[in-house]
């Protein structure tokens, strides 16, 4: 660690180029609680925009004319709406008015909660979209051949629909799962202090705009890189031999 | 074979060439002369069609010489403009651009490679159209002729570039049955008005008839080679034989 | 030449007789009707609701609703040239991404994949920040406000990602197309132009259009940065009258003007990818 720290340091006093996180121990701190930020509002808006994608495809399938058309206007009012406009609207109107006094304080939803429902309703549209493409991309000819040979709807679903779709939906998810990752940065707007928002601070106090924005930028790029190395990955191991998806 | 008063229009001379480890040609050397039909013929993946490549410079060779008209292809200084208009090339899967009309296929490259006259260009493309029996085709897009008419479409479009010589790379191979006959007797037509034609092709009928010389290619070099009424009756190689008597 | 249908439908829907086509027509169009009554009367219930007397509010949004809308004005003005200068550089970078030159085609990729994986308000930051507030050539001085260098970050990001359709979009055409214009000596720049562009250009307008989508609904990152766009100025005018109940109208307001904007530009682009999709 000395050597880290020592090298820093000489380089900010003989070049004036400072990282401050990597000599000065708060900073760091700072620093690093900000990027576990990030990581956790990530994680949780990805699980629970997956699940209200596949809950979403699922209703949007269903026979039900009102949970379909709810569905449909769901997927295009947030599609089509800013997402930064969205987070405002859930943290200063509804956050406004989900905020009442009880016998044991003031009930509130802190800013990370409605950073991570915001972006996970936001997103949770662009996945029922995502799913609801790669089970339609299911040739109908697979489930006639299904239905040819007995299999009941829950089971053409389970063992025909659903393993193909989720194969066929891989590129698109992967994509709006890395779209999501980089909006986490959405949540410095309501202060909630994730890797831009601890940044900002940092170079406010230190004057250190561009060695913080080059920091950031690494951050990202890693970041995506790895999500994208592990999609890959991931797509690789569900391949299936000799079939190519979706044409 | 070749008459010792003119030079060959082709001469290849040792190529060797590799994509990356595997090596493909280990080699290969042959002359043809002008208005020579040369063909092709060997098992799959003993590098016919990368020899045809290398002829045309769309694919560099690692050692050895290609002269075309006693010009070196294999060097850095290569004009492929010049070659490629001496050059002409058919393949095996047409290659037409889909959103071209098959007049406008033909007209493209003599007007915007060599710059010519679009009204003489267009004279010239339907005459060749007629030429290769696609009279009232013209307007029609690729996609919507057979494979027979599109591979004559491409003929036709090589053929606008007056080459000296051109490159035939299993043009039959894609085709149905009924429509390998129409293309086989273009190229026929071809031979008889005394083009240099060099052909990769699995049609031994077509090779014995118009054929005046048999290159017969196994694992990167020419086995064995000669006319063909002596190369079919008497080839002597045993892989030659064992290919024959697969084939015919 | 004949136009396919895809048949986007279910695969374990009842099959109608009604032709798919007009069926799907008619109910975007009823879903658009519908969406768009709801969103306008939302807030106007909205309003209703908060205050008992919907005059009140409504007076208030009435007053302020011009100038609302001439900031949305600058948030589509900042997505036109935006998107204006994201294609150009982003066509450029594209093409340079399949260069045959080793380098260029590095420097390419390395130059998208680093603006694509970048969060375009960390984009909209580097550029507010690290650009000087007036460019100087000679005597010639252009003033840089903050909008422009808005436009400046969101085209970085644009550029990105039009670059990779651009990549696609000429590596979807096959190999042997570029062959056969080669072997009839078009140099690189005619087979781009003549052969390959062409060909790939009808599939790369649908996520083209996808992109500027994203570059819409990105440009109230500016308010962050204090550009008066729609964002900031519906957040100055709550913040002018001072009554919390004024927050749902007029965000609902707000998200409102987008959706009006963004729906039918969605549905057309969907429309479009529907009839590309399936031609080979």
């Amino acid at each position: 660690m000395f050597g880290i720290d020592d090298w820093f340091r000489r380089l900010y006093d003989t070049s004036g180029i400072n990282f401050t996180y990597l000599y000065d121990a708060y900073d760091r701190g700072r620093f690093l609680a900000g990027i576990v930020l990030t990581l956790e509002l990530a994680a949780i808006c990805i699980i629970a925009s997956i699940v209200i994608g596949v809950v979403g495809a699922a209703l949007h399938g269903s026979r039900f004319r009102v949970t379909n058309a709810l569905v449909r206007g769901y997927v295009a009012l947030f599609r089509n709406t800013p997402p930064l406009v969205q987070l405002f609207f859930f943290f200063f109107v509804l956050g406004g008015l989900l905020t009442f006094k009880t016998p044991y304080g003031t009930f509130q939803l802190s800013n990370f909660t409605w950073a991570a429902i915001s972006l996970s309703v936001y997103y949770g549209s662009f996945n029922i979209e995502n799913f609801r493409a790669g089970i339609e991309s299911v040739p109908r000819t697979m489930v006639q051949a299904a239905e040819a040979l007995g299999y009941r709807k829950g089971q053409i679903y389970l063992y025909v629909i659903l393993p193909l779709a989720f194969r066929f939906s891989l590129p698109a998810l992967g994509n709006t799962l890395v779209s999501l990752v980089k909006a986490t940065s959405l949540a410095y707007a309501i202060a909630v202090p994730e890797v831009l928002y601890v940044s900002s601070e940092i170079w406010s106090d230190q004057l250190n705009v561009p060695e913080m924005m080059v920091t950031i930028m690494v951050f990202y790029v890693t970041l995506v890189s790895i999500m994208v190395y592990a999609i890959h990955r991931f797509e690789k191991r569900l391949r299936i031999p000799g079939y190519s998806a979706g044409r | 074979m070749t008459d010792a008063s003119t030079l060959p229009i082709v001469r290849i001379v040792d190529v060797h060439k590799s994509f990356g480890l595997v090596p493909v040609l280990q080699g290969v050397s042959l002359d043809i002369a002008r208005g020579e039909v040369a063909c092709i013929i060997g098992p799959s993946g003993s590098g016919k069609s990368t020899l045809l490549r290398c002829i045309n410079a769309l694919v560099p060779i690692d050692q050895g010489s290609i002269l075309i008209e006693n010009e070196e292809i294999n060097t850095p200084s290569l004009d492929k403009l010049t070659l490629r208009r001496k050059v002409g090339m058919v393949f095996q899967q047409y290659n037409l651009f889909p959103h071209r009309t098959a007049l406008q296929n033909v007209m493209m490259a003599p007007i915007h490679v060599l710059k010519q006259d679009k009204a003489a260009v267009e004279t010239r493309a339907r005459a060749l159209l007629k030429k290769v029996r696609l009279e009232g085709k013209e307007d029609s897009f690729p996609g919507e002729l057979s494979g027979g008419q599109q591979q004559r479409v491409a003929i036709a479009r090589s053929l606008a570039m007056n080459p000296k010589v051109m490159l035939f790379d299993e043009v039959t191979a894609a085709l149905d049955p009924e429509t390998v006959k129409e293309v086989l007797v273009t190229i026929r037509e071809l031979a008889e008005e005394g083009m240099t034609c060099v052909l990769v092709t699995h049609e031994m009928g077509f090779a014995r008839e118009v054929g005046n010389h048999v290159y017969f290619t196994d694992k990167g070099k020419i086995v064995e080679h000669g006319p063909p009424a002596e190369f079919f009756a008497n080839a002597s190689h045993p892989r030659t034989r064992e290919f024959l008597n697969q084939i015919l | 030449m004949t136009q396919h249908t895809v048949e986007h439908q279910h695969p374990l829907s009842a099959r109608s007789s009604v032709p798919r086509g007009r069926l799907a027509r008619t109910a975007l169009t009823a879903g658009f009707v519908l969406s768009v009554i709801v969103v306008v009367t939302v807030p106007l219930y909205g309003a209703y609701a908060a205050t008992g007397t919907s005059a009140g509010t409504l007076e208030t949004l009435a007053k302020w609703a011009p100038l609302i809308l001439l900031g949305f004005g600058l948030n589509l003005l900042m997505s036109f040239i935006a998107m204006g200068i994201g294609t150009v550089a982003g066509v450029g970078l594209g093409i340079a991404q399949v260069s045959q030159v080793s380098w260029v085609r590095r420097a390419a990729w390395a130059a998208t994949e680093m603006f694509r994986n970048t969060p375009t308000l960390i984009l909209l930051f580097m550029a507010m920040f690290l650009l000087p507030f007036e460019l100087r050539f000679g005597d010639l001085v252009i003033a840089l406000p903050p909008w422009l260098k808005a436009i400046l970050g969101f085209s970085l990001s644009m550029m990105a990602y039009v670059s990779e359709i651009v990549r696609g979009g000429l590596q979807s055409i096959p190999t042997t197309q570029w062959e056969a214009a080669e072997a009839l000596a078009f140099t690189r720049r005619d087979t781009l132009r003549l052969v390959i562009i062409p060909q790939c250009f009808k599939q790369m307008l649908p996520p083209w259009m996808n992109v500027y989508a994203i570059m819409i609904m990105s440009t109230p990152l500016a308010s962050i940065l204090g550009v008066h766009e729609g964002l900031t100025i519906t957040r100055s005018a709550i913040s002018a009258e001072g009554q919390p109940e004024l927050l749902a109208p007029f965000y609902l307001f707000l998200l409102a003007l987008f959706f009006v904007y963004s729906y039918p530009i969605s549905l057309w682009t969907l429309r479009l990818e529907r009839r590309y999709a399936i031609k080979h």
